[in-house]
């Protein structure tokens, strides 16, 4: 178990990179607790995976300095590095059955029998796979598949920490649930540090302690869920995380009044004078529409009944608008739209403004 | 739910079963009639029943060429699958030199059996032929058409030159199947490079290698070609196989019915031991039938 540090790190697929623009990863400064569950979220193509392949050795940075604990490990190959890996795809040893899957990277290690088989008749018990242990493991379910794959990294007791990369992919919706509390369950018990990566905000969101999210080969904002929620850090946080996303209006600052087209709005704190593009994020939960005429007059464009919930999508002079409303409420003929003051929060090029007071 | 059975889709299918009749199956038939038939000339045929079957399982002569046959298929299958992988695992994955390996590989695939033989033929002699010269000049006494052993390492060397390129391009298909995950995965857990091999590589070539095993074998056990073309045979019957004591019983001897008797047991024999390695390849590492219902 390591806590991981990450030093000045980036990483370019191009030999010889010139712009920031050529970085798959952009430079990061991080430190990752010890026994933490970390989720890396971000779009396609963002650079989780090749931050985890960093981390996992598969591909060494071209900058920078990766440290597991006090050692230095940016140039160790995988094996060495006392790492798990789970794969999008389960990966499992064919013509060998569950238990020898488990044992394999035992035996590699040259780890005593005796110790070999009670560790793992343990973690047969620990993943509910002991009525198979002794059958072929290609006849496995998906799902029993990547349980596998994820015992192959829990069996051993040197692993410093243990990286997923997307393993619910392949695995039904149903089951899915299943193996996440499964993970959830295995990390209270190992306290082993994870690192989970993910497009799925509910994934990441339920897994981890806290949640990187990452966006264009950069770390944009790392933070509890809550955090991600509240104050999100860039605008493609806000915009990413929730359903709907953030609500990002372009506006113009005046201390501690916002102008949305020919309509100002109070805001809960003073800006100073701010060059850039200024844009004011709000969440469709804290948008309330009704017939208050202290709210802005907005054209609705359409409604969607969730369920528990309506998402009402409208217009502000041109710019979109969604408003989160409770099941019951109806939506008034010529509705103004209340923001509340408490949950603005203020970007400049899409970045969180925090001086304001 | 109810199934509907619609037979008119067998309209569909006669087409190809009349070709395969008449490629097949009446030619096949043809060499049947002739197995259990004696005839004096004149187009005049009489019973003969299970006669030449008999005469045939109970030649020596049979039993010498189908010896040396399977020999030759045991040296072939030995020589040319483990090469073929050796080769497929040491070719390039990726670049510019995959395309001029796949092109060199395939190369000798493509010349035909007779021209294969005419080139080893005149390569091996001691007068003008490059091998045979220079082994001469070593001192060393090599004779295709005098010496059994030279006539069959010429046949072997000929044939594994030929043949093994398939293995190697079958093996190298199933090669680069293999998602870079399972390598991944292979180093996390410390595999060395032998369990790669044996634990990845090889269950995931599984199905290829049962192809170029059975292709391989039916083809060795077929050879006619180019021990014709080098010695016919020879030197003395040394290199007499099935193929070639067949045809010299039938368009030789004109021996039609014992000949008919021989090319059956011949095919059931390929047909047998092809059905031997598919039923062996493929339930090989394969799971006991599980009992209860799988979810």
């Amino acid at each position: 178990m390591a806590k991981i540090t990450l030093e000045n790190l980036a990483h370019s697929y191009m030999p010889f990179p010139k712009s920031d623009a050529d970085f798959a990863l952009k430079e990061i400064n991080h430190v990752w607790d010890d026994g933490g569950a970390y989720a890396l979220l971000g779009p396609s193509g963002c650079g989780k995976t090749t931050l985890l392949n960093i981390i996992s050795g598969l591909l060494v940075p071209s900058k920078g300095n990766i440290l597991f604990n006090e050692q230095n490990v940016t140039q160790l190959q995988p094996q060495h590095r006392d790492i798990a890996q789970v794969f999008q795809f389960p990966v499992i040893y064919d013509t060998m059955t569950v238990a020898e899957n488990l044992a394999f990277p035992l035996v590699n290690r040259k780890v005593a029998k005796s110790e070999i088989d009670q560790r793992v008749s343990e973690m047969l018990e620990i993943l509910e796979l002991g009525s198979k242990a002794n059958s072929k493991a290609r006849g496995l379910t998906a799902d029993e598949k990547q349980k596998i794959s994820l015992g192959r990294g829990l069996v051993r007791h040197d692993v410093n920490a243990i990286l997923f990369d997307e393993p619910l992919t392949v695995i039904d919706p149903h089951m899915k649930w299943q193996l996440r509390t499964k993970l959830k369950e295995l990390h209270r018990q190992f306290e082993h540090t994870m690192i989970y990566v993910t497009h799925d905000q509910t994934e990441a969101l339920t897994f981890a302690d806290k949640v990187v999210v990452m966006y264009e080969g950069e770390v944009v904002q790392i933070g509890t869920p809550e955090e991600l929620f509240d104050e999100p850090a860039h605008t493609f946080v806000g915009y990413f995380i929730g359903s709907p996303g953030m609500n990002v209006l372009t506006a113009d600052l005046q201390k501690n009044q916002a102008k949305l087209g020919s309509h100002v709005i109070e805001l809960g704190k003073s800006y100073p004078d701010l060059d850039g593009t200024i844009e004011l994020g709000i969440r469709p939960e804290f948008v309330s529409l009704g017939n208050d005429p202290l709210g802005v007059p907005v054209q609705v464009t359409a409604v969607e009944d969730i369920g528990r919930y309506k998402i009402v999508r409208t217009q502000l002079e041109g710019q979109a608008l969604d408003a989160v409303i409770p099941e019951g409420q109806s939506v008034p003929a010529e509705p103004r739209a209340i923001l509340d003051k408490s949950r603005i929060n203020i970007y400049r090029d899409s970045h969180l403004v925090r001086e304001g007071v | 739910m109810e199934k509907t059975f619609n037979n008119k889709a067998w309209f569909l299918v006669l087409p190809v079963f009349f070709l395969v009749a008449i490629s097949a199956i009446i030619p096949l038939m043809t060499v049947v009639n002739y197995s259990v038939q004696d005839t004096f000339g004149n187009n005049q045929f009489f019973w003969a029943g299970t006669e030449w079957f008999r005469e045939v399982l109970h030649s020596s002569r049979f039993y010498d060429a189908l010896l040396k046959n399977l020999a030759f298929s045991a040296i072939i299958l030995l020589i040319q699958i483990p090469l073929g992988i050796s080769i497929a695992l040491t070719m390039p994955k990726k670049g510019i030199w995959v395309p001029v390996c796949l092109v060199l590989m395939a190369l000798p695939l493509l010349i035909p059996w007779n021209v294969v033989g005419t080139i080893w033929q005149v390569f091996g002699r001691a007068d003008i032929g490059l091998l045979g010269y220079t082994l001469a000049n070593l001192g060393i006494d090599y004779n295709y058409a005098n010496n059994a052993v030279d006539a069959w390492i010429t046949i072997i060397v000929m044939d594994v030159w030929h043949w093994t390129s398939l293995v190697v391009l079958l093996s190298y298909a199933g090669l680069v199947s293999i998602p870079e995950a399972y390598y991944q995965a292979a180093r996390i857990d410390g595999a060395s490079r032998w369990k790669v091999f044996r634990y990845i590589q090889l269950p995931k070539m599984n199905r290829v290698l049962l192809i170029a095993v059975l292709l391989r074998f039916m083809d060795s056990f077929m050879v006619y070609t180019e021990p014709f073309v080098l010695t016919g045979g020879g030197p003395g019957n040394s290199t007499t196989f099935l193929s070639i004591d067949l045809v010299k019983m039938a368009i030789g001897q004109f021996d039609l019915g014992p000949a008919a008797a021989m090319s059956i047991i011949y095919f059931l024999i390929v047909l047998l031991v092809s059905w031997a390695f598919y039923t062996v390849m493929t339930n090989y590492d394969a799971d006991a039938p599980e009992k209860g219902v799988q979810d």
